[in-house]
């Protein structure tokens, strides 16, 4: 039996501290859907969706009812489509795309990530013509997401790629000019890119992965808030221990979900990401959390030493309440989806260069931030080249999603709608980096990349 | 299928009466009850068994959410499993 005050905290944590499942997000691998004719492989590809994941919304919302915890978004990971369209003689593979947001339109999922490619060391023929297609993809699909993975601390960085991927987040923002450069929302670029995440918008399913897979995103910044609440004024080791044993039990229901979910769409569980992601909503913040633990405002001195102990003790407590655990594993601090970050950015404490050392001791990077519309291709190209070097020789994932909005300027604020939020446009540093990324070329895997 | 019935609200009179008729009606077996008054308010953690329910968990949760209203309670109804993941190890 269980005692009155458990339950009655469940309750509260799902009522009042926003504790929701974020993302149920199954993996299918589309290997087998290469074919010479790209219109051939465009409908294998949206038959392949449409059958392996026809229940996953209905067990999805099944499950919210019987466990009484929001699952957020139903979500649909694919095989880099870099990889599948490889065969094919088109020259474009926006048709993959479409196909892509069709298939996931038509078994109502949220999201459908996958348009990627894997350039660490460099490029084959499919991932040009598929980085090509990405601005026209993303301007004319709806939930398609793409990444792009540009180094790894076993191969380095491919700077000819990072330099490329400047220009194409500069046209992707383009020719979505009319809806805030919402394109830019929905592509990531990535240093060591993680095959089994579940989160958007850097989800695939990585090669190594089986058939099909059931991944789960828990959140829960709100809980943890709320916890700490309790401790104020107790030393940083009842704090860490405290985020630990709430991460637990946040856990504990993604655990029970993900394996409930992959009993019924007959598929493997997969893993279990311990991320603390946070929504635009109010009481679901992060940098809320970072302000609990003693900070006047997040950004300002003391951030990355507060931040690297949530984001440990979040993967200490989760470690324990699941089998298996992946993905991406810590607190993400998206600016344009939590409340907490977007008033410290107006108030001035967080710039991108406090952002950028916050990067190191979490789980990903420069994440859903607005930045002016004339930024030059160069110079975004410059922080994805910094960002990746943080991933590359802290052996850890890293990631930039850089909205940089025609016509915007510091100061001024762009809608995007959702769980992606509204984020007050931040400054960039006007020094030019245009020769170092005119170089090109690849910076050798580091060091510590020889561990055999 | 284990439930796990919650109520929270003001206290008053025929709460439980009610709760547990509506269980009766839909054929659903009263297991626990733990109860208490915290602050004023009424707190209720009923687990129930759904094996010879005469209707589904969604519908059951219509029907309480529709008395919570009438009686100025809360009411919430949940699979059991929730509460054991959460609080068992």
């Amino acid at each position: 039996m269980f005692e009155i005050k458990d339950v009655l905290e469940t309750t509260r944590m799902i009522t009042q501290n926003n504790l929701d499942v974020r993302t149920i997000t199954m993996g299918i691998s589309l290997r087998d859907c290469a074919h010479p004719d790209i219109k051939v492989t465009a409908q294998k590809i949206y038959d392949k969706i449409t059958k392996k994941a026809e229940n996953l919304v209905k067990v999805g919302q099944e499950l919210e009812t019987e466990l009484g915890v929001p699952i957020i978004n139903k979500r649909v990971s694919v095989t880099p489509i870099a990889i599948v369209g490889e065969s094919c003689d088109a020259e474009s593979y926006v048709p993959l795309a479409k196909a892509l947001d069709e298939a996931g339109r038509t078994i109502g999922v949220d999201f459908v990530g996958g348009f990627s490619a894997l350039v660490d060391k460099g490029y084959t023929n499919g991932d040009r013509k598929l980085i090509a297609s990405i601005p026209e993809a993303l301007a004319e699909t709806q939930i398609v997401c793409s990444s792009v993975s540009v180094g790894s601390t076993k191969c380095g960085i491919n700077m000819d790629a990072v330099a490329e991927m400047g220009r194409i987040v500069k046209q992707t923002a383009d020719l979505t000019a009319d809806r805030d450069a919402i394109g830019c929302a929905k592509l990531v670029i990535f240093c060591n890119a993680v095959q089994d995440n579940p989160f958007m918008a850097g989800a695939f399913h990585g090669v190594t992965e089986p058939e099909s897979v059931i991944n789960v995103g828990v959140s829960g910044p709100g809980v943890v808030k709320y916890a700490l609440e309790a401790v104020r004024g107790a030393d940083v080791g009842t704090v860490a221990e405290t985020i630990k044993k709430t991460a637990f039990k946040i856990t504990r229901v993604g655990q029970l979900v993900a394996q409930e979910a992959a009993r019924r769409l007959n598929t493997q569980f997969g893993i279990i990401d311990l991320s603390l992601a946070p929504t635009p909503a109010v009481g679901d913040s992060v940098a809320h959390i970072l302000e609990e633990i003693g900070l006047e405002s997040t950004g300002g001195p003391g951030t990355t030493a507060a931040l690297a102990m949530l984001n440990d003790a979040v993967k200490k407590g989760g470690l324990m309440a699941s089998s298996y655990v992946g993905g991406l594993s810590g607190a993400f601090i998206p600016v344009s989806e939590d409340a907490g970050m977007i008033a410290a950015v107006e108030r001035g404490s967080l710039t991108l260069e406090k952002l950028e050392a916050m990067t190191c001791v979490c789980s990903v990077g420069l994440d859903m931030i607005a930045v002016p519309g004339d930024i030059t291709a160069q110079t975004i190209s410059a922080i994805i080249a910094d960002e990746a070097a943080i991933g590359m020789i802290n052996n850890k994932t890293t990631a930039v999603r850089l909205v940089p909005v025609p016509g915007k300027n510091v100061g001024d604020r762009v809608e995007f709608g959702g769980l992606l939020g509204y984020a007050p446009v931040i400054g960039v540093s006007k020094f030019k980096p245009d020769v170092f990324i005119a170089r090109g070329g690849r910076i050798p895997a580091p060091v510590r990349s020889l561990t055999n | 299928m284990r439930i796990v019935v919650t109520i929270v609200g003001k206290d008053r009179v025929g709460i439980i009466a009610r709760v547990s008729n509506v269980l009766a009606e839909h054929n659903i077996n009263i297991l626990n009850i733990n109860q208490n008054i915290m602050d004023g308010f009424f707190n209720m953690v009923l687990i129930a068994n759904m094996e010879n329910a005469d209707l589904q968990l969604d519908k059951l949760k219509d029907v309480f959410t529709a008395l919570g209203e009438e009686i100025g309670v809360e009411a919430r109804v949940q699979s059991e499993e929730i509460f054991t993941a959460m609080h068992r190890i």
